[in-house]
């Protein structure tokens, strides 16, 4: 199996080997959070525990530039996915939320890793998998259970989803329920930042099970015949629904399928090697057309809600992974052991998120179902007096806009 | 064009002209039409829907071309003829054949705010490329509560032409028509073509424009305000090209033309027909559909495609509920033949409408046929 090989003992080693190696080469700073706010902008350089495997280019370096506030910020930030997306769980289980809701805790790492490497006009395309990524976006715990849960509060003001979250203004483009659909998307999105000569990029997310996709193929021809500034991320989580990948894919080389596409293949559970891969990206998109990143990670839950996510893969593995390789686990310890934080103030932090959780989870439950007068909104932007009808015309019509 | 002219200037029948013969009619009937009306101006709907991409184009720099053979080539039909040079590689892109790729391409391009026209070398091939239509262009204006609006033209022949066969004579206006969220537009004339093309792409939501590859060469006369850069036609309007009272016949594409000639044998048998060119499928002008069975009493629908769940079947459920107890006859329904597309002539002869099928559902609408033959 794919991932056997963390059973090893030898890449055990390996998680630690590049901590000691780090404190070895930057001072300590043996003070708590709060009194380190001068400090809080020094460079610190981290080593990633996986080295970068390249195609058709050279691999950045594996030695990644950060600072404790950044550090500190990706684990609040990806404590506070996890939170949300076990909060989630609980409430799909409780029929608050109801049919797809695919779940994103362990892969955290990516979505805030990214992130960290662009801007707001940077665009960011991915598929139903969304939640995590529109909260990196800038959307709000209350817009995300609110859409959820199907209420007015919510993102798409509840007449979208799980899988249709959007934030034009932040660059983040969905949100999209039909596999490798939003891959072309994305390149047209690319198309036009390069059309508009914005100098941006286009992150355009998908799974190994949308890897396959014809389409896929067909938009990245046009991206390298075009120079498009595309970056296309794999988020490698092995398991495309229930079909692992060596089942589904004769060469899961996710990074290589580009062919003439270069490509890297990062470690997707360390957030500084996904930051320092789409920092790398993004200048390799905007000179020299699309590049390939394979994100190699995980997913705690199943598929979906709906589905158990054991009967394809043992339980030994999902705890293997979470016992080697979890992200947040990794920054809490490159954190303490940098001594930027004490065990007791990572605790508080995560005590905090959690409560702010369920004060958004609680406000969304206030917030109100959409008016039946939605039902009719935003099917054209100009509905020129057009009418609309329900199931039943003579009973229920609308006039459109 | 100088087939165009020889029917106006020789008085009924075919021509039998030999071309050389044709040249001279055409010099001198050119010269004997500007004495006769300088406003009657003629035009292709091939260089009515060239000049509204231009003049889009012109105004509008986020509007670009994208699709197989439009730059290079000047349009596989000729449809793009100039742009290449007028307005660069950058906004007319020759792609390769990928219809699924480069259909989601635009989409993404106008989630970003630009104006994509993807033209489609036949509708046929939108079939490759129809998950992006529907599922990413039509319903992401909904799904993201107005946020991702999709301001795109996908647009090309449609329907059948001449001995392409099964693969290559669908018509999909009911396919694209049955969904929300999008547009579906169905020139006939020139002036309908200018109008369409430029208020299909000033619109911001997406549009399906279907065009008909046999309509390209025709000419039409149009007007000096169809001409005017700024022309632009109602979406959801449907135009009475001929007024009638005995009987409403609905029609769209190439069929208007049919339902044309229809209405002048009809109408030396005593029957006034009432054509009406639809225009617009998505929105569909039900109000002035029902007026007008209102007024006539009798209605014929007519369209190229299958009959099944077709245009046909969705005016005559709109007429019924709105204007049931006006009808004084059954709505009859004249549609493309329920099979796939034969090759043979005269089997493709068989399996699209003729203008004599338009003439016999009328006469039968008026209760003025022989009596049916019993049903097979």
């Amino acid at each position: 199996m794919a991932l056997a090989h963390l059973a090893s003992s030898s890449s055990r080693s390996n998680l630690l080997k590049p901590i000691f190696a780090a404190l070895s080469s930057t001072p300590s700073l043996r003070c708590p959070i709060s009194s380190a706010a001068a400090d809080n902008t020094k460079t610190l350089t981290i080593e990633t525990s996986v080295p970068f495997t390249a195609h058709q280019c050279e691999a950045p370096s594996s030695l990644v530039d950060t600072t404790p506030e950044e550090l500190l910020t990706f684990f609040r930030d990806m404590a506070t996915m996890r939170r949300m997306e076990i909060a989630a769980d609980s409430l799909y289980k409780a029929r608050l939320i109801r049919g797809f809701c695919h779940l994103y805790d362990g892969q955290e790492a990516a979505a805030v890793g990214m992130e960290a490497a662009i801007t707001k006009k940077d665009s960011i395309i991915t598929a139903y998998r969304d939640h995590c990524t529109y909260l990196a976006r800038g959307g709000t715990l209350l817009e995300i259970f609110s859409e959820l849960m199907g209420r007015q509060g919510g993102g798409s003001r509840g007449k979208g989803g799980s899988m249709h979250f959007y934030k034009k203004e932040a660059g983040f483009y969905g949100g999209h329920g039909i596999v490798g659909a939003q891959v072309p998307l994305g390149i047209g999105l690319a198309f036009a930042q390069k059309y508009s000569k914005d100098g941006t990029v286009a992150f355009v997310l998908y799974g190994d099970g949308a890897a396959n996709q014809g389409q896929l193929f067909e938009a990245l021809n046009i991206a390298a015949l075009w120079d498009l500034p595309a970056i296309l991320v794999c988020e490698n989580n092995h398991y495309g629904m229930g079909t692992a990948e060596w089942r589904a894919a004769k060469s899961p080389a996710y990074y290589k399928r580009g062919d003439y596409v270069p490509g890297l293949k990062v470690d997707g559970m360390d957030v500084l090697a996904v930051k320092q891969a789409c920092k790398f990206a993004k200048e390799h998109a905007l000179k020299n057309g699309p590049i390939i990143l394979e994100m190699d990670t995980y997913r705690y839950h199943g598929h979906s809600m709906s589905d158990p996510g054991s009967t394809y893969r043992t339980r030994d593995e999902i705890s293997g992974v979470r016992q080697e390789r979890d992200p947040v686990e990794r920054v809490r310890k490159l954190v303490l052991s940098h001594d930027l934080a004490t065990e007791k103030e990572l605790k508080d932090t995560e005590k905090e998120i959690r409560k702010k959780v369920d004060e958004a989870i609680a406000q969304a439950k206030e917030s109100p179902m959409p008016d039946p007068s939605e039902l009719f909104t935003n099917v054209y932007v100009k509905g020129f007096g057009i009418e609309a009808c329900g199931p039943d015309r003579k009973e229920v019509r609308a006039v459109l806009p | 064009m100088l087939g165009i002219i020889n029917r106006k200037i020789c008085s009924g029948g075919s021509s039998v002209l030999t071309s050389g013969q044709s040249l001279q009619w055409a010099r001198s009937s050119a010269s004997a039409l500007r004495s006769y009306s300088s406003a009657a101006k003629e035009m292709t709907v091939r260089d009515a829907l060239n000049s509204a991409l231009d003049e889009e184009m012109s105004a509008d720099p986020k509007v670009f071309l994208m699709g197989e053979e439009v730059g290079e080539y000047q349009g596989a039909y000729k449809i793009s003829k100039g742009l290449l040079d007028k307005y660069g590689p950058e906004r007319v892109l020759d792609t390769p054949i990928t219809e699924a790729g480069f259909t989601g391409i635009g989409v993404g391009a106008a989630y970003h705010g630009l104006r994509p026209v993807i033209e489609f070398m036949t509708f046929n091939f939108s079939m490759q490329a129809i998950d992006h239509i529907i599922n990413s262009a039509a319903k992401s204006n909904y799904m993201s509560a107005g946020q991702i609006s999709v301001p795109i033209v996908f647009r090309g022949p449609n329907g059948a032409a001449a001995g392409v066969g099964a693969q290559h004579s669908q018509c999909y206006a009911s396919w694209f028509a049955s969904c929300p969220g999008l547009k579906v537009l169905t020139p006939y004339s020139s002036e309908d073509a200018r109008g369409l093309l430029k208020a299909a792409i000033r619109d911001p939501d997406p549009v399906v424009f279907l065009e008909n590859e046999l309509l390209y060469g025709e000419s039409f006369p149009i007007s000096a305000e169809a001409l005017d850069s700024s022309f632009c036609l109602p979406i959801g309007k449907a135009k009475i090209e001929r007024e009638g009272k005995d009987v409403t016949i609905t029609a769209f594409s190439k069929m208007v033309g049919y339902a044309l000639k229809a209405a002048e044998i009809l109408a030396k048998e005593g029957i006034s027909s009432e054509v009406i060119n639809l225009r617009s499928i998505r929105p569909l002008d039900r109000s002035t559909i029902n007026a007008s069975v209102r007024k006539t009493n009798r209605l014929v629908t007519v369209e190229e495609g299958f009959p099944q769940h077709g245009v046909g079947a969705e005016i005559c459920t709109s007429v019924v509920e709105d204007s049931f107890g006006y009808l004084d006859a059954p709505v009859e329904r004249v549609a493309g033949a329920d099979v796939p597309m034969p090759y043979a002539a005269n089997l493709e002869r068989m399996a699209v409408p003729q203008v004599e099928d338009i003439v016999r559902a009328a006469k039968r609408a008026c209760y003025r046929s022989v009596p049916l033959a019993a049903a097979a």
